[in-house]
C-alpha cells in the first residue's frame, strides 16, 4: 500500500539526516562554539592567564545549582585554554556535593552553605583530605534580589521588619498602611500580596531567611534552614520557577537570583539610613565587612568562612547575598589531579574568570580585598 | 476449562434489545452528525454572545454537549430509541475524543513553536564542550540513543521472557508473586529507581562512579514492568486452538511459542517495546543522579559520564546564565528533538505492525 | 485460560511422543522463563531492599532527630496523602477519556484514519515529564485560572473548591490534569490492542442480530476488554503514582492535607517531594526521604491489591 511506502521513505529519510549530523559532527573545537562569541581571542588576549604548561587529565567536581551556570562557563573557557583537560560538574545541589565529596568520589565540590559539624560534615571533610589539608573558599557572589510584579509600581522600598511581615504572612495587601508609611507617593493597588518562595530545599532559601532572622529577629523567629518554613505561600521549584511564578500573577513577590529577574522589579531595601539596590558591587562588599567564622573553619588554615554580617547598616552595601564556596584538598592521591584542579581554582577566582562569571551568570566579582586572601589558599594547592 | 467468550455474548442481560422497535424506522440524512454538531456550536456561540462570555473554549465544549442531546432528539423521532442512543453514544466517544486531543495539539504546538527557534546546524553537530553560550547537543542526541538501546537491549528479553513465563507456564505463587509484583514495580517512582541503581554500582564499584550503563539500568527498572504488563496481554488473546493444533501436530511447548505464539502476538509485542520506550526516553530524574553531566561526546556506556537529551533540556532550563533565552531555545530543541526521535521509532514499529498483524478470525 | 498441561496424561503423552531431544529443548527454555520470572522478582527485592535498608535509620529514629524536628508519621502522612489524591485525580479524569478514545479509534473512525490517529496518541507518551511540567506553569496554569476563580466564586462551599484561587494556576487540580494527560496514552494503547482483537465472529454475530453499533460495543467488545482496560489502567496508575519531575516543577507546595484543589497551598507527593528536596540534602534527611520512598512502595503495593481483588470480583468467568 502506498501509505506504507511513503512512510518507510520518510523514516529511512530521516535516519539519513541524523547519522549523517551524528557522525559528521564531533567535539565543538573552538573555532565551532558560541555564535559570534571570540573565544579564542579572550582567552589568549585576557592577559597572562593562559598558564604556562597546559594542564591535563580528568577532574569532576560536584554540588550547587547556584553556582552551575558559572561553573559552566568556567569549564568551557578552561577546556578551551588546555585542549586535555576534562572537567565536569554535576548541579545535584550542594548537600549532595558535599556528600560526594566526602565520600571521595569528586575532586572537588560547590556549597552554597559552608561546610559545618551539624551533620559531622567538617570533620569527615578535613579526615578525608588530612589534617590541614582542606581547603574551602568563596568563589561565587550572588545577590538576591525581592522582585515583585505590580504593574506601575516603579520603585518599592521595604524595611526589613516590613519584608518579614510580608513573608511571614502578616501582612496580605499591597495597600497595607506600613507598606504605604515607607512607599509616599506611590499608588499602591488593593490586590493581595501572594508570596512565593522556593518548593525545593535550596541555598537561596538558607541566606535569605538567615537575613530575616539577623535583621528583623522580632518578627522572624523561623530556624534558619533551606527549606522555606511558612505554609500556604506560593511555592516553586528553581530559580527559573519562582522567577516564572512571580511573572504569572499580579500582586506577587519573592526572592531570587537578581540576575534572573528579567523584567522584574527589584525591592530597595532599607540599610541604615539608605535604600539599597541589589547591584553585584553593594553585593560583594557584604564579605569584606563580614568577620571569619572560627566554627566554621576550625583552625584549618585554607578554610575561608563567613559568618556574614547581615545587620550592616553601612553604605553601598546590600545584605542579602548568597555565598557560594569552592571546597577541594591542598594534597590528592595524584600529583595530576592535584595540578588539573589547582589549576581550575585558580582560573575561577581570577579575576578574569570572576569577570566571565559575572557576565555568563550574573554574579557579582570577588572584591580585591577577598581575592587576595583566597588566592593564597589556593596557592597551597600542591 | 474456562469457558470460551462466546458465552458472554449468550449471556447478554437483555436480548430484547435487538428485538425492540420504536419509532418510525427511517434514517437520518449522511450529514446529520455534523449538521447536529454545527448547528449546536451555533447555538452555544449564540447564547454564550449574548451573555457576553464568549470565548471559544467554552463554545466548543458547550456545542458538544448539545450537539449530544440534539442528536438524540433527532434520530429519537426518526430512527427510534435504540438507533438515537448509538448516535449519542458515537457522538458522545467523538467528543471526548477531540477533548483527550486539546491537549496533545496544544503540548505538540509548543514544543514545535518554541524548539524551532533553538534548532539549527549547530544544534545538532557540536557539543557544549567549549561553550559558553551556544553550543550544541550532539552529545546529548548521542547519549540518548546510546543510553535508550541498552535500556531496551536489557528490558526487552527479560521482558518478554517473563511474559512468557506468566502466560504459558506459570502455576500457583510464583506466578501469582510475579503478576502481583509487577503491577507493584510500574509504582517507582523514576528518582528511586534511580537512585538505586547508583546504590547497586556504588556497592560494587566504589563512590562516585558514573556510567552511562547504570542510567540504562534504571530506565530499565521502569521500563521492564510495562513491556511485561503489555506482552502479557497481548499473549493472552492468542488463542487457544492455535496452540492447541500445533501441539496436536506434535510440536514440543518450546517450539508452539516461538513459531506460533510469538509471531501472532509479534504486532502487540512490539507496540509494547514501543510504549515503554516512549515512557523511558524523556525521563529525566534517574538519569541527573546516575549518568551525570559532561559537555563532551562519550560513546562508551561503561566508562564515564554521558549527557543524554532530556537532562541536557533540564539543566539548560535550570540554569540558563545571562543569556536566557539562547538556553531555553535550547531546552525545547532538545525536547523537539526527543519527541521526533520517538515519532521515528513510531513509524518503525507501525510498518513492522501493518506487517506482520494477524487477525484473529 | 487453556494450555497444554504436562501434568495430565494426555499431555505427557503429547509431550513423551515429541522425542528426548525436543523435551530437552522443551526444559532449556522454560528454564529460561524461570530465570527471568525469577530474575524480575529479584529486581524488585533489590529495589525493596535498597529501600529498606536506607530508609531504616529514618524510621527508627526519635522526633527530635529528625531533621523536621517531627514524627516520621506526621512528615509523611501528608505526602502520602497528596500522592493519593494526585492518582485519583488522574485514573477519574484519564480513564473514561482513555476508553472513549480507544473505541473512537478501533470501531468508529474509518479504519484509514485509525493508523494516524492512534500514532497521534501514542506521541503523547513520548513527550519528556519535564516538558509536561514546563507546559502545565506555562500553558495549562494561567488557561486554568479563569475556571478556577469562577469555580471559587459559584461552586466555594464546596470542600474541593474552597480557594482562595491560586493565580498562578499551580494547583493539585492542574497537576491532576497534566497526569491525566501523561497516563491517557498508555491507559488507551492497552485498551485499543484488546478493544481490535475482539474476535470477529463475535462482534459480527453481534451485528448480524440487528444491533447497533453501541449495542454491539456494549455486549462484545466492552466485556471482552474489560480486565485488560482495568489492567491498563493499574499500569496508568503507577505512572501517575510514581511521576516525579512534573510534579515537582508545576505544583505549588506550601500546605498540608486538605482536599482544596484550586489553592496555592497544596501538599507535596512524595515522588515529588524526594526530588525536590535530596539535592541539597545529607545524612539523616537523606534516609527520611527514602524511607518515605519506601512508604510510596508500600502505598503502590495496597492499591494493587485492591484493584486485584476488584478485577477477580468482576471477571468474566
Amino acid at each position: 500500500m502506498s501509505s506504507s511506502k511513503w512512510l518507510a521513505v520518510f523514516a529511512a529519510a530521516c535516519v539519513l539526516v541524523l547519522g549523517l549530523a551524528a557522525c559528521g559532527g564531533g567535539d565543538s573545537s573552538s573555532s565551532s562554539s558560541s555564535a559570534g562569541e571570540s573565544s579564542e581571542t579572550e582567552s589568549g588576549g585576557g592577559g597572562g592567564e593562559a598558564p604556562s604548561t597546559e594542564a591535563s587529565g580528568e577532574i569532576a567536581g560536584a554540588g550547587s545549582t547556584a553556582q552551575e551556570a558559572a561553573q559552566k562557563a568556567w569549564i568551557a573557557e578552561f577546556e578551551n585554554a588546555n585542549s586535555g583537560a576534562t572537567i565536569s560538574y554535576d548541579g545535584v545541589g550542594s548537600g549532595g556535593g558535599r556528600e560526594k565529596f566526602i565520600a571521595g568520589a569528586t575532586a572537588f565540590a560547590g556549597s552554597d552553605t559552608p561546610l559545618s559539624e551539624d551533620e559531622g560534615e567538617l570533620g569527615k571533610a578535613i579526615k578525608r583530605c588530612g589534617p590541614g589539608e582542606l581547603i574551602e573558599v568563596p568563589d561565587y557572589i550572588s545577590p538576591i534580589g525581592i522582585v515583585y510584579n505590580l504593574p506601575g509600581v516603579e520603585e518599592l522600598k521595604l524595611t526589613p521588619e516590613t519584608l518579614a511581615k510580608i513573608f511571614n504572612q502578616e501582612i496580605e495587601n499591597w495597600n497595607d498602611p506600613e507598606i504605604e508609611k515607607e512607599n509616599e507617593g506611590v499608588e499602591l493597588p488593593d490586590t493581595r500580596i501572594v508570596p512565593v518562595n522556593r518548593s525545593d530545599e535550596s541555598g537561596t532559601t538558607e541566606n535569605f531567611t538567615d537575613y530575616l532572622s539577623q535583621a528583623a529577629p522580632s518578627i522572624w523567629k523561623h530556624e534558619v534552614s533551606g527549606e522555606w518554613p511558612v505554609k500556604g505561600g506560593e511555592a516553586a521549584s528553581g530559580t527559573s520557577g519562582v522567577i516564572e511564578a512571580v511573572s504569572a500573577g499580579e500582586g506577587a513577590i519573592g526572592y531570587a537570583d537578581a540576575s534572573q529577574a528579567g523584567e522584574l522589579g527589584k525591592a530597595l531595601i532599607q540599610v541604615g539610613s539608605d535604600w539599597a539596590e541589589p547591584s553585584p558591587e553593594a553585593a560583594a562588599k557584604v564579605l569584606d565587612l563580614s568577620k571569619e567564622d572560627p566554627e566554621l573553619e576550625k583552625g584549618q588554615k585554607n578554610v575561608i568562612a563567613f559568618e556574614i554580617d547581615r545587620k550592616t547598616e553601612a553604605s553601598g552595601v546590600y545584605p542579602i547575598i548568597l555565598v557560594s564556596s569552592l571546597i577541594g584538598c591542598t594534597k590528592y592521591k595524584s600529583a595530576d589531579e592535584a595540578a588539573l584542579v589547582k589549576a581550575y581554582f585558580e582560573y575561577a577566582i581570577s579575576p578574569e574568570g570572576q569577570e566571565l562569571a559575572a557576565e555568563a551568570a550574573g554574579s557579582a566579582p570577588l572584591s580585591s580585598q577577598l581575592t587576595k586572601k583566597v588566592e593564597a589558599a589556593v596557592g597551597a594547592i600542591e | 476449562m474456562t469457558p470460551p467468550p462466546d458465552s458472554s455474548v449468550a449471556e447478554a442481560p437483555d436480548r430484547s434489545i435487538f428485538t425492540q422497535e420504536t419509532g418510525a424506522g427511517g434514517t437520518l440524512p449522511k450529514w446529520a452528525p455534523w449538521g447536529a454538531f454545527v448547528g449546536s456550536l451555533v447555538f452555544a456561540g449564540a447564547v454564550e454572545a449574548a451573555l457576553g462570555w464568549f470565548t471559544i473554549a467554552l463554545m466548543l465544549v458547550f456545542g458538544a454537549l448539545i450537539a449530544i442531546f440534539a442528536i438524540y432528539a433527532w434520530s429519537r423521532t426518526v430512527e427510534g430509541r435504540r438507533h438515537a442512543k448509538d448516535r449519542a453514544v458515537t457522538m458522545a466517544i467523538a467528543t471526548a475524543f477531540g477533548v483527550s486531543m486539546a491537549p496533545l495539539i496544544s503540548l505538540l504546538y509548543e514544543v514545535i513553536k518554541r524548539g524551532a527557534a533553538g534548532i539549527n546546524w549547530e544544534f545538532f553537530t557540536t557539543t557544549s564542550r567549549g561553550a559558553i553560550t551556544g553550543g550544541g547537543a550532539e552529545h546529548a542526541i548521542v547519549g540518548t540513543l546510546i543510553i535508550t538501546a541498552c535500556a531496551v537491549v536489557i528490558s526487552v528479553p527479560i521482558g518478554i521472557m517473563a511474559a512468557i513465563y506468566m502466560n504459558e507456564y506459570g502455576r500457583g505463587p510464583l506466578r501469582r508473586a510475579l503478576t502481583f509484583f509487577v503491577d507493584v514495580m510500574t509504582g517507582i517512582p523514576s528518582i528511586v529507581a534511580g537512585l538505586f541503581a547508583y546504590a547497586l554500582f556504588e556497592l560494587f564499584l566504589g563512590p562516585g562512579i558514573q556510567m552511562g550503563i547504570m542510567g540504562s539500568l534504571a530506565l530499565s527498572v521502569l521500563m521492564i514492568p510495562i513491556v511485561i504488563r503489555s506482552a502479557e496481554e497481548v499473549l493472552k488473546i492468542v488463542p487457544d486452538h492455535l496452540r492447541e493444533a500445533s501441539y496436536a501436530l506434535g510440536t514440543p511447548k518450546w517450539k508452539t511459542i516461538v513459531k506460533v505464539v510469538l509471531p501472532t502476538a509479534f504486532a502487540g509485542l512490539v507496540t509494547g517495546v514501543m510504549l515503554a520506550t516512549a515512557r523511558i526516553i524523556g525521563e529525566t530524574a534517574p538519569l541527573l543522579v546516575t549518568t551525570g553531566v559532561v559537555t563532551s561526546l562519550n560513546t562508551n556506556p561503561f566508562d564515564g559520564r554521558m549527557q543524554n537529551l532530556a537532562v541536557y533540556a533540564y539543566n539548560e532550563y535550570r540554569s540558563p546564565g545571562v543569556m536566557k533565552q539562547a538556553s531555553y531555545d535550547r531546552a525545547w530543541a532538545a525536547a523537539l528533538t526527543l519527541i521526533v526521535i520517538v515519532m521515528l521509532l513510531n513509524v518503525v514499529a507501525r510498518l513492522v505492525y501493518r506487517r506482520y498483524k494477524t487477525e484473529i478470525r | 485460560m487453556a494450555h497444554l498441561d504436562t501434568t495430565t496424561n494426555a499431555g505427557q503423552l503429547l509431550a513423551a511422543a515429541s522425542g528426548g531431544r525436543r523435551r530437552q529443548g522443551d526444559r532449556i527454555f522454560s528454564n529460561i522463563a524461570v530465570i527471568a520470572a525469577v530474575t524480575i522478582l529479584a529486581l524488585l527485592a533489590g529495589v525493596a531492599i535498597f529501600l529498606v535498608t536506607e530508609g531504616l535509620p529514618a524510621l527508627t529514629a526519635s522526633s527530635s532527630e529528625l531533621p523536621k524536628g517531627e514524627s516520621f508519621l506526621s512528615y509523611v502522612a501528608p505526602l502520602a496523602f497528596g500522592t493519593c489524591l494526585a492518582g485519583v485525580l488522574a485514573m477519574v479524569i484519564a480513564v473514561p477519556l482513555a476508553v472513549a478514545v480507544a473505541l473512537f479509534i478501533t470501531h468508529i473512525a474509518p479504519a484509514r484514519l485509525a493508523l494516524w490517529l492512534g500514532f497521534v496518541v501514542d506521541l503523547l507518551a513520548a513527550i519528556p515529564s519535564i516538558i509536561y511540567g514546563l507546559w502545565g506553569i506555562f500553558v495549562l496554569g494561567p488557561a486554568v485560572v479563569p475556571a478556577m476563580k469562577w469555580l471559587e466564586a459559584k461552586l466555594g462551599f464546596i470542600p474541593i473548591f474552597e480557594g482562595p484561587a491560586s493565580i498562578t494556576g499551580r494547583t493539585m487540580l492542574v497537576v491532576g490534569l497534566v497526569l491525566a494527560v501523561m497516563i491517557l496514552p498508555i491507559v488507551s494503547a492497552v485498551a485499543r490492542e484488546v478493544f481490535s482483537q475482539t474476535p470477529r465472529k463475535l462482534q459480527e454475530g453481534a451485528q448480524a442480530l440487528g444491533a447497533t453499533r453501541w449495542e454491539m460495543i456494549k455486549t462484545t467488545v466492552w466485556p471482552f476488554g474489560r480486565s485488560s482496560v482495568m489492567s491498563g489502567a493499574m499500569l496508568g496508575l503507577g505512572r501517575a503514582l510514581g511521576e516525579t519531575m512534573a510534579v515537582a516543577i508545576i505544583l505549588s507546595v506550601s500546605g498540608g492535607v486538605s482536599f482544596n484543589l484550586i489553592s496555592q497551598a497544596n501538599p507535596s507527593t512524595i515522588a515529588a517531594n524526594i526530588a525536590l528536596n535530596f539535592p541539597e540534602s545529607s545524612g539523616l534527611a537523606i534516609n527520611l526521604l527514602i524511607a518515605t520512598g519506601l512508604v510510596l512502595f508500600v502505598i503502590t503495593l495496597g492499591t494493587n491489591f485492591l484493584a486485584r481483588w476488584i478485577i477477580s470480583r468482576s471477571e468474566v468467568k
